[in-house]
């Protein structure tokens, strides 16, 4: 297809951009019916002949998809002919298609600023299906506020702004860290941040991976040693952002750095101050099972292979000082941090499982026996705290029969309405470990739905059924403990079979959902990103951009974004190395010409505006005893312009007329109205 | 014109990043509202300005919402703080205009809560019904 879209309206050259300088408005307005998603509702025809005779109006249309190549040329078509300078396109949000117009009038050699949009769909025929006629009238109001503010509209210029070549990212679990390595490879340095005292988050943790049930470390370690071996990827552990100022290409970020209380240079991770260490504490690593010492090396694969010292627990006997042979502990060590610049960030701070509440989730934190899917998976990993051994917690016994709860903490009004995705996969998956470990064990999957798309995930649930796992579709609604031994009685309706079913597990693994955790709020307030009502962070858009965000440079991967599998996170990793790639690589951005603008001659020099910019965008120019406005720095709220007693200040493409123009029109004479 | 088929005119100013995406997810989602309202979008709820609101009240407007992101949520750092502090001014001189204070209503509303935008729209619009049309609506404007 050639640039012009499948139009054969030759492309005007940018010297005609002036063109819509001149004094006479000439709206073209163009209504979309999107399929029926308009149509359906309103009477674009009747809003179209409507507009038609408003002033200054020159050209209308209807068409059935105005974003398509025969819409487009249609606009196009249309400005040719009737040497239209202004554009109004009434269809759906500003957010999905003001882009895709603003470069087709740009093409015709109109400023893209000319264009306006007006939201029939989303504000309109969406939100009143059942009153057609009603809708076609607001609808009418809407396009004549959009057709008046057009007329008040001028041209801006976007603005390019330098890129610097580094990357951030945030959290050094398996999306970031294929981000890293993606955009490492690619040539450029990147910083990865990560807060625990190891890379590989929450896969580091697992055993193994559905669907195929290879080992989760086995996968992943190879990987960790490739991101420390790269030399244009530095791993800052331990560490945490603190501050993020400045804008796409140029974000400027303090990180900080938790003290180990060892020089990472000298350590060797021999691990021979955990030895000696007296003290032990219950080893998070292991969701609590098992201890680690006050001094410990986070886990064997872990990166960088450092030892970090828990100074909470520490008692001071000063003895892995003295067994340290490097002689790396520093007990005076502090809290240090790093200022350095980077043109895009990408957010991969990961998750957490949910918390089942003590006494109300399924008797969790009341009954030994009663444990989380998470701690089933560090019981059976070879390198957890009983080498692979699954045992119940009150007797350390094997157990045979083994009941899972699905859907704890998810699809739940109570807790998180949304399906956590993951957690039917890693059921069937742990219940066939365990079965091929030890086949005279027995388990019972009690699930609301079974969900398994994607290629070979239902292949792993009919394996998990011919190995002998049973399904049984209903929701626990008692668990009690038998107080002699411990057992869990478990009673729960077969919805399947219609029938009551009492019965009594030797350990019973809640499957708890995907949560979004402490880490995802703090990302959040940093870069202004928006959070979706599950939490999780919401992304530019969820189709079309779904690892981009409303910040321009800034990106996300990984369940940050919403629950995901690994797959899924490793793909969205290596989407946003190549999105950044776009800004690293070409080293600018345009940023919107949107900005605030001072009429000197107006400027009393008051400087009220000044302290209103939260982007120290606005300066006084203590000579003349006017403000001035750094463009590179106004990223146009308008806020100032708010603020300026005298007028002086303006927001272009919001200024005072041009939003009073949608105000006015807002209503009609009644004799006026149809 | 009976009172039950009256539409009250009802012009609500949203911020781009926050409020504005709210109603496009109230429109995703196909949460029904009455069809009061006509939305003005403006870059961040800090652009609201006392004249704008004003101007829509002496225009005809039967209610005017002041929309933006959740405190601490701000595409502009605080933008929002400072339509707080402004909002406190609005109330008083609208009120010593003698305008009911159903008509005038700042609520935060963050792009995800299509459901909130929705029945905030619903809420307003039935107060309003309840009082009637604006005393400061000029006559014969709709």
């Amino acid at each position: 297809m050639s640039d012009t879209k499948g139009t054969d309206v030759p492309v005007e050259s940018k010297d005609n951009q002036d063109k819509g300088n001149q004094d006479e408005k000439r709206v073209g307005v163009f209504v979309c019916e999107c399929g029926v998603n308009i149509g359906g509702v309103v009477d674009t025809h009747a809003v179209a002949d409507y507009i038609a005779t408003l002033p200054g109006v020159k050209a209308t249309s209807v068409n059935k998809f105005t974003c398509s190549d025969s819409g487009q040329a249609d606009i196009q078509q249309k400005i040719k002919e009737h040497n239209l300078n202004r554009v109004v396109v009434a269809a759906c949000s500003p957010k999905t298609h003001e882009p895709t117009f603003r470069a087709c009038i740009e093409q015709m050699g109109l400023n893209q600023y000319f264009l306006e949009f007006v939201n029939i769909r989303d504000h309109c025929s969406w939100i009143h299906m059942w009153e057609k006629d009603k809708a076609t009238e607001k609808s009418k109001d809407l396009v004549r506020m959009g057709v008046e503010r057009s007329k008040l509209l001028e041209p801006l210029e976007a603005s390019e702004v330098p890129v610097t070549d580094t990357a951030l990212v945030v959290g050094g679990g398996v999306a970031g860290m294929q981000a890293s390595l993606d955009l490492a490879d690619m040539g450029f340095k990147v910083y990865l941040v990560e807060k625990e005292p190891s890379i590989g988050g929450r896969m580091a943790r697992f055993d193994k991976v559905f669907p195929t049930n290879d080992c989760s470390i086995c996968i992943l370690g190879p990987k960790m040693v490739e991101v420390v071996r790269n030399k244009n990827i530095m791993i800052m552990s331990y560490s945490e952002v603190k501050e993020v100022d400045g804008y796409v290409g140029n974000f400027n970020v303090k990180i900080e750095h938790k003290p180990r209380y060892l020089d990472t240079s000298k350590c060797t991770g021999c691990a021979k101050c955990s030895e000696v260490c007296p003290v032990e504490v219950p080893y998070d690593f292991n969701e609590g099972f098992g201890t680690r010492k006050a001094i410990y090396v986070p886990f064997p694969q872990a990166v960088p292979l450092r030892a970090v010292l828990d100074k909470e627990n520490c008692i001071n006997c000063k003895a892995c000082a003295r067994a340290c042979e490097s002689k790396a502990i520093d007990y005076d060590m502090q809290t240090t941090y790093t200022d350095l610049n980077a043109g895009i960030i990408i957010g991969a701070v990961g998750f957490k499982t949910y918390d089942p509440e003590p006494g109300h989730d399924f008797g969790y934190g009341l009954y030994d026996n009663v444990i989380t899917a998470m701690e089933f998976e560090r019981l059976l990993n070879a390198a957890g705290p009983t080498g692979g051994h699954v045992i119940r917690p009150s007797d350390c016994r094997e157990p045979i029969r083994v009941g899972f709860v699905n859907c704890v903490g998810s699809r739940d009004k109570n807790t998180n309405i949304y399906c956590s995705g993951v957690c039917c996969m890693y059921t069937i998956k742990n219940a066939q470990l365990l079965k091929e470990k030890r086949p005279e064990t027995d388990h019972t999957i009690m699930y609301i739905d079974i969900r398994t798309p994607f290629r070979s995930y239902e292949e792993s649930y009919n394996r998990a059924r011919n190995l002998g796992v049973k399904f049984l579709r209903g929701r626990p609604v008692e668990v009690k403990e038998n107080p002699e031994n411990k057992n869990i009685m478990v009673r729960v309706e077969d919805t399947l079979a219609n029938e009551i079913r009492n019965l009594e597990f030797d350990l019973l693994v809640l499957s708890t959902g995907v949560v979004p955790h402490d880490g995802i709020h703090k990302l959040q307030q940093l870069l202004k990103l928006s959070k979706a009502a599950d939490g999780f962070l919401m992304e530019a858009h969820p189709k079309l951009r779904p690892v981009d965000t409303t910040i321009d440079g800034v990106y996300l991967a990984g369940v940050a974004s919403g629950p995901k599998d690994i797959p899924y996170a490793v793909s969205q990793g290596s989407a946003c190395a190549g999105r950044a790639t776009i800004l690293l690589k070409n080293r600018k951005a345009i940023t919107e010409g949107i900005t605030a603008v001072v009429d000197p001659d107006v400027c009393a020099g008051c400087g009220v505006c000044v302290p209103m910019c939260p982007f120290q965008a606005i300066k006084m120019d203590e000579e003349a005893g006017k403000a001035n406005v750094v463009k590179a720095l106004c990223k146009g709220c308008g806020t100032c312009v708010t603020a300026c007693p005298t007028g002086a200040l303006e927001q272009s493409h919001f200024k005072n007329d041009q939003v009073l123009a949608q105000v006015k029109n807002v209503f009609r004479f009644q004799e006026a109205a149809v | 014109m009976s009172a039950e088929a009256w539409e009250p005119k009802i012009v609500a100013f949203c911020c781009n990043w926050c409020s504005y995406g709210g109603a496009d997810s109230a429109g995703m989602g196909r949460f029904q509202q009455p069809p009061s309202t006509r939305i003005i979008r403006v870059m961040c709820s800090g652009r609201i300005d006392p004249l704008h609101v004003f101007n829509a009240f002496l225009e005809g407007a039967d209610a005017v919402l002041v929309t933006g992101c959740h405190i601490g949520d701000c595409h502009y750092v605080n933008g929002n703080d400072k339509t707080k502090i402004k909002y406190k001014f609005l109330e008083s001189v609208v009120r010593e205009l003698g305008i009911e204070k159903e008509r005038l209503q700042l609520n935060w509303i963050s792009a995800s809560e299509g459901e909130k935008f929705a029945s905030f729209i619903r809420d307003v619009t039935e107060q309003i019904k309840k009082l009637g049309p604006s005393p400061l609506k000029p006559e014969g404007v709709s």
